[in-house]
């Protein structure tokens, strides 16, 4: 008999050990599982822990991939901490690209020194704008904010389709759906010589670094975390809840914002209908995985990162098709998310034989807490 | 599925050292979606199958599905450096990325699907297959009995535009009443937008369904309401035997084969390649028992005809919706005018969205 049983306290042991062990597990399982199907075991999984970090151009396409996981998560995870599930960071990202790639377009032949930093500015707002949206509706209406930030999402997606073949349509473009290339002081240039890497991979650093410091030093890391985690004692201790829905929705949706516009300014260089694969949904995960700290955030935004190259390294040099790749990145998140059920809980083993006798146990899952608050 | 063992290099590379014969191509296929087992994807995939099978031990491929924009200059870089010497990317959106890693490897052949950008080693290919569309209009001409065509649209582009006229051009031609209704999706596949646009169209009255979309959920929706469908991209008739008319099927071995074999050979040059039916670019799927002989004899004809050149789906006098002649009876549509398409024909019902 397997028994799962609570733990008086998180166990921080385990806090810092369940990523290990499940990294152990998915590359057991998916050693098991490339055998299964035929493909070279040790192979495949090189492709993925160590191909995506063994060069420089690698390490800086890491880096690349995560920076607006990264960006997009710390903002998420606050806006988590405190109880507003913003879902929608995806349109929010889709139209800080279009805010901050109209301010682009504005000065497409010109030579705009600062450019970049208006841009930015511009997207960040756009994004915040639009999750003003889902802020309002629930602050003044109480609509549920996961519904309207993810309903938002295809909203913005339109948007942004019904500028690229409209106004911001290339017009040397042959009627494809696509603005004009921006300007070279409308881009984020290479930070490293020969790579993708560019600032926004510093932008998503400090953001995180920025985030953890409000988080863990400040009383508004407090207010988010009591807002989250005991509503009535916010109140009573005149924590506005309505305030957190505004802070965390805009946040939210600023560094989202952010990261749209420095994807376009980066590695897209234009408006396109296939701006983000996703980062925003994507981020969701990767705000969970980082156990929505910033910091944790920012290695769980490499790691899925890693994930994603590892499997498009696995299909290049092992033949791996997608869907086997896919399954290797399921079972990594399966592992990270589902082994963190040992921080608070534990695996008590027991006889069938002692089982049966279940009036002879104590029932310590009560007495152990009463024990701890005393 | 190519694997290379060390032991496999070795022997290869004693076989290379003791015959002068030289390494097999590596050639690259970068992918925006999964295969699947029909559409757009699966074709280009069948493609490099195909040309695996014509050329053997010449070259050994390489694929990688659903690469988003995003991460195409990585995905073809990586490709390059794992040794590739020729790489095709099989979507528009790849086209800025792979200009920009071909500007790097100049010894290195690219080649990419549907765009414009061209460089000394980076060519650009696409099919014709306004040409097919115009002969399944002439199947569904033939079949319809209410004269009422519905078609599923993505994204109001040029080469869109040009396949719904094509297919009413044709549809036209054996029914000159006919009328083409659309409906545009915003999306290149949604097979649950897919179905509802096909019950709408068929629900107005539409008895043959076609489609500038991926997925065989309309095939599937016309076959359960008893009407016809016109699928692009693979023959479908295996999701709705009673429904599928024919398809607008893409072609890409032949041109896989044919410029591998160059790169091979070292006479490739890069090249705007925009091939026909006559090129084996694309064709028409085997047409449904229903199609009656004598248009069946006339879509063969046409089919022989637009093959050699003498004949052209936008052969004049063509009109658009208000009834102007905008190709002049005697002259054909040409290329920049095919390529800038944003008008309808004549027999198309509703306004092009812009």
């Amino acid at each position: 008999m397997i028994r799962l049983e609570r733990r008086p306290a998180p166990s921080r042991f385990w806090s810092y050990m369940t990523p290990v062990l499940a990294v152990a597990l998915t590359v057991v399982a998916g050693a098991l599982l490339f055998w299964a199907l035929g493909y070279p075991a040790g192979a495949a999984l090189y492709q993925f822990f160590v191909t995506p970090v063994e060069t420089g151009y690698m390490r800086a396409e890491l880096l690349v991939k995560a920076t607006p996981l990264v960006l997009i998560g710390v903002g998420l995870a606050i806006g988590f901490r405190a109880g507003v599930w913003n879902i929608g960071a995806e349109g929010q990202l889709l139209m800080g690209a279009l805010g901050g790639g109209a301010v682009a377009l504005a000065f497409w032949n010109e030579d705009v020194p600062g450019l970049i930093v208006l841009m930015m500015l511009a997207g960040a707002a756009s994004g915040a704008a639009y999750a003003a949206i889902p802020a309002l509706l629930k602050t003044r209406f109480n609509v549920n904010e996961i519904l309207s930030s993810l309903m938002l999402t295809y909203v913005a997606g339109l948007i942004i389709s019904i500028m690229i073949y409209g106004p911001l349509r290339d017009p040397q473009g042959y009627g494809f759906p696509q603005s004009r290339i921006f300007h070279p002081a409308a881009t984020l240039s290479p930070i490293l010589e020969g790579t993708r890497l560019h600032f926004g991979a510093v932008i998503a650093l400090v953001a995180a670094g920025l985030a953890w410091l409000a988080m863990a030093r400040s009383l508004f890391g407090f207010q988010v975390k009591v807002v989250g985690q005991a509503p009535q004692a916010a109140r009573y201790a005149g924590f506005s809840q309505p305030r957190m829905v505004w802070i965390g929705m805009l946040l939210g949706g600023a560094l989202a914002g952010l990261a749209g516009v420095i994807e376009v300014a980066g590695p897209v260089r234009q408006l396109n209908d296939s701006i983000s694969p996703g980062y925003g949904f994507t981020a969701i995960i990767v705000a969970f995985l980082g156990r929505l700290h910033p910091v944790g955030v920012a290695i769980a935004g490499v790691v899925i990162a890693m994930s994603y190259i590892g499997g498009e390294n696995a299909q290049i040099m092992v033949g791996m098709p997608l869907a086997v790749t896919g399954v290797f990145q399921g079972m990594l998140l399966f592992f990270l998310l589902g082994s963190d059920l040992l921080i608070r809980y534990r695996i008590r083993l027991r006889k069938p034989g002692v089982a049966a006798r279940p009036a002879a146990e104590p029932v310590p899952a009560v007495a152990e807490p009463r024990v701890e608050s005393a | 599925m190519h694997r290379t063992s060390c032991a496999a290099v070795a022997a290869a590379a004693i076989v290379v050292a003791g015959t002068a014969a030289a390494e097999p191509l590596k050639v690259g296929f970068v992918y925006n979606s999964p295969i699947g087992d029909s559409g757009w994807t699966y074709q280009h995939d069948q493609g490099r199958l195909a040309m695996e099978a014509a050329l053997g031990d010449a070259v050994e491929t390489v694929y990688v599905e659903s690469v988003a924009e995003n991460d195409a200059a990585r995905v073809i870089r990586q490709l390059v450096e794992s040794g590739c010497g020729l790489v095709f990317g099989t979507t528009f959106g790849f086209m800025n990325p792979m200009a920009e890693v071909a500007a790097a490897y100049p010894d290195v052949a690219f080649e990419h699907a549907t765009g414009y950008i061209t460089s000394d080693n980076m060519g650009v290919y696409h099919a014709r297959a306004y040409e097919a569309r115009y002969l399944s209009g002439m199947a569904a001409g033939a079949v319809s009995e209410t004269g009422i065509a519905g078609f599923i649209a993505s994204f109001p582009i040029p080469e869109v535009v040009r396949g719904i006229n094509a297919f009413t051009l044709g549809m036209r031609a054996v029914n000159p009443e006919a009328e083409v209704r659309v409906i545009w999706l915003s999306s290149w596949y949604d097979p649950g937008k897919e179905t509802e646009a096909a019950q709408a169209l068929i629900a107005q009255g539409a008895d043959v369904i076609s489609q500038f979309t991926d997925s065989a959920a309309p095939t599937i929706a016309a076959q359960a309401a008893g009407v016809w469908s016109i699928s692009v991209g693979s023959d479908r008739s295996s999701y709705g035997p009673d429904a599928h008319l024919t398809s607008v099927v893409y072609e890409w071995g032949g041109y896989y084969t044919e410029v591998a074999q160059q790169v091979i050979d070292g006479t490739w040059k890069s090249e705007n390649v925009w091939g026909g039916i006559g090129r084996g670019m694309t064709d028409i799927a085997p047409l449904h028992p229903a199609v009656p002989e004598d248009v069946r004899a006339a879509i063969e004809a046409k089919r022989a005809a637009f093959a050699d050149g003498s004949d052209h789906p936008f052969a004049g006098p063509v009109r658009d919706q208000s009834g102007a002649v905008r190709i002049e009876e005697g002259s054909v549509g040409d290329d920049a005018m095919l390529l800038g398409m944003d008008w309808y024909v004549e027999g198309v019902q509703g306004e092009l969205p812009r």
